[in-house]
């Protein structure tokens, strides 16, 4: 079990070290999520109309912003793996005595890391702008720990989506199909209730949804009006750990399985 | 049991007299490919052994079912005396892996890879440094040690697979096409350090396309085509078998000059010269007079030559002589690759 351990820690330091030295990879991590944060406020912000008590439209969106970088953060999770695949590494590590499972465990813990990187980028960005917590420390860290959750959670379900395509660019292509309409037919930009009916239930049942309305009320902001009067929307903190959880075992156990048997014979 | 092998090679170690990989009717089919179809071979230990064949040949296969990365649909492989499949994570200590393709992280640097293969092999982070630097500095990479290896030259890159290859100090190695894509210098240097690592006790499974690379570094040789092994021998005795050094005459015109070049020709060797449109090929034992014989003998016979060498044996010629046709690749080589 250490030996688990160790391997997991050792990808983990060498796909860090990767981002660091690939400059394009650490503008996603940081230039890409200040400037959907000035787009979304500055461009679309007077646009939308968001209940009143909200101290302005940062104080609305920043969860929103939060939580859909999270989840398309897991794309990198995605396009290394099938990247490695298709270079000799893979190979390399699979005639190494290290333990099988590490080389997924490393990616995704090093995806911890990563989001952690843009929390504190887009955080400071808000603060800038005029985002402001409402809550005491304990609220705001949960909320972080929350959202670290849910990054590893959907950087599992992100290398069973690497595992599956045939290559880095398919990988591209149906993770962005996936993780678009999902993070916006959501609360995350919106208020709920401007939507069409169909896509109200929809957007109520999302765990983007469940997930910013958890954040939104952790960092002390008001929750937005319920428009579906359905559970998650109702408890959306323990919601969306339930949603971390689901994913977590679906995504996990069938990403290691996918993993063995896209790489042996 | 064990082949015959020269006196210089050392015992690598006090066990019993197993060969270090013994391979038995092993097969492995992609579908409707088959890539092996009843190989056997064995490697004494200590020794090496080269497995030619074209592309396609099954080499590669061959080679990744030895070092645990595929599993074979049939047949039995021991490597030290442990079973490829069933032993496959102990297995895995004792084996070191380098091929075409280097599989490095480009990413990062030369002494980082070499950490990062040595603490996934269970070493602590100073030894393993310690390790990689030793390797850096025996394939004299210990300027490139902190640069990417994005950055490294295609020569370099080998230099570091390989040494990712031997940072555990595994008896055995496999070298898939290790020279393959080379250019000449860097090939040669690859061939001495090979060569060290013999000298030292390691075993050896190589492929190649090269006739010159398995005749300079291969005890024994295996002659893989389509799956199956076609001939196994020592160097020499395949040269022999194939009939030593080629006579090559390419004549000012065609017709009736060849005819006349063969007769000229034939009584210099025990083999029927093989004529291909305006080029004579005579197989012959030996070099020396060759030349001038052959050139006084088509002078007699008022052959006009443009051209007129010897040659060595090249691997069509290997084929040609043990199939009766030329080298081919198969007409799906992607199962090579995907492999």
């Amino acid at each position: 079990m250490t030996r688990v351990l160790a391997d997991t820690l050792v990808v983990a330091e060498r796909n860090l070290v990767r981002v660091t030295r690939a400059p394009d990879l650490l503008l996603a991590f940081t230039v890409q999520p200040i400037m959907f944060v000035l787009l979304f406020v500055y461009v679309f912000g007077g646009a939308i109309r968001i209940p009143a008590f909200y101290d302005g439209y940062a104080d609305f969106m920043l969860p929103g912003i939060l939580v859909q970088n999270i989840a398309f953060g897991g794309f990198v999770t995605a396009l290394g793996l099938n990247e490695d695949l298709h270079k000799g590494l893979i190979d390399r590590f699979r005639s190494l005595p290290m333990a099988r499972s590490a080389v997924l465990a490393g990616r995704t813990l090093a995806d911890i890391a990563t989001n952690a990187l843009s929390i504190v980028v887009l955080t400071v960005t808000g603060l800038v702008i005029g985002f402001s917590f409402h809550a005491g420390l304990v609220e705001i860290l949960a909320g972080v720990g929350l959202l670290l959750l849910f990054g590893y959670a959907f950087s599992w379900v992100f290398a069973l989506l690497g595992l599956l395509v045939s290559s880095p660019e398919a990988a591209n292509s149906v993770g962005f199909i996936a993780v678009f309409p999902l993070t916006f037919i959501s609360n995350a930009f919106v208020p709920i209730k401007s939507m069409p009916n169909v896509l109200q239930w929809v957007a109520s049942w999302n765990p983007i949804s469940a997930m910013v309305a958890a954040i939104r009320e952790l960092f002390g902001n008001p929750a937005a009006p319920i428009a579906k009067d359905v559970w998650p929307m109702q408890h959306p903190v323990p919601a969306a750990f339930i949603y971390c959880a689901i994913l977590l075992a679906i995504g996990v156990p069938l990403a290691l399985r996918r993993f063995r048997t896209r790489t042996t014979d | 049991m064990t082949n015959a092998r020269t006196e210089t090679r050392a015992d690598a170690g006090p066990q019993e007299g197993e060969p270090a990989i013994v391979v038995s009717g092993l097969r492995k089919s992609f579908g409707e490919v088959r890539a092996l179809d009843g190989v056997d071979f064995e490697v004494a230990r200590g020794s090496v052994l080269g497995l030619l064949g074209p592309n396609g040949a099954g080499k590669t296969t061959a080679v990744r079912v030895l070092a645990t990365l595929l599993k074979p649909d049939a047949g039995s492989a021991r490597v030290t005396g442990l079973d490829v499949v069933a032993d496959a994570p102990r297995l895995r200590e004792r084996i070191g892996l380098a091929g075409q393709y280097a599989a490095i992280d480009e990413n990062l640097t030369g002494l980082e890879n070499l950490v990062m293969v040595g603490r996934l092999y269970g070493k602590p982070r100073p030894v393993a440094t310690a390790r990689g630097m030793e390797l850096l500095e025996r394939f004299e990479l210990v300027d490139a040690a902190r640069r990417p290896a994005k950055t490294y030259s295609g020569g370099m890159r080998r230099r570091l697979d390989l040494a990712a290859a031997l940072v555990a100090k595994p008896p055995v190695l496999f070298l898939d096409e290790p020279t393959t894509g080379l250019d000449p210098r860097s090939r040669i240097e690859l061939w001495t350090t090979i060569e060290e690592l013999v000298a030292e006790g390691t075993t050896v499974l190589l492929t190649t396309q090269y006739l010159d690379e398995a005749d300079r570094l291969a005890d024994s040789i295996a002659v893989i085509d389509r799956g199956r092994v076609i001939a196994n021998g020592t160097p020499d005795e395949l040269k022999d078998r194939v009939g030593g050094e080629r006579l090559e005459v390419h004549l000012a015109a065609n017709g009736a000059a060849a005819q006349r070049a063969v007769a000229a020709l034939a009584p210099m060797s025990d083999d029927a010269p093989m004529v291909d449109g305006d080029t004579v090929t005579l197989p012959v034992r030996r070099r020396t007079g060759v030349i001038v014989e052959a050139v006084r003998r088509l002078d007699e016979a008022g052959v006009e030559v443009a051209d007129l060498a010897l040659r060595r044996p090249t691997l069509d010629d290997v084929f040609l002589t043990l199939t009766g046709h030329v080298a081919e690749t198969p007409e799906d080589e992607d199962e090579e690759m995907a492999a």
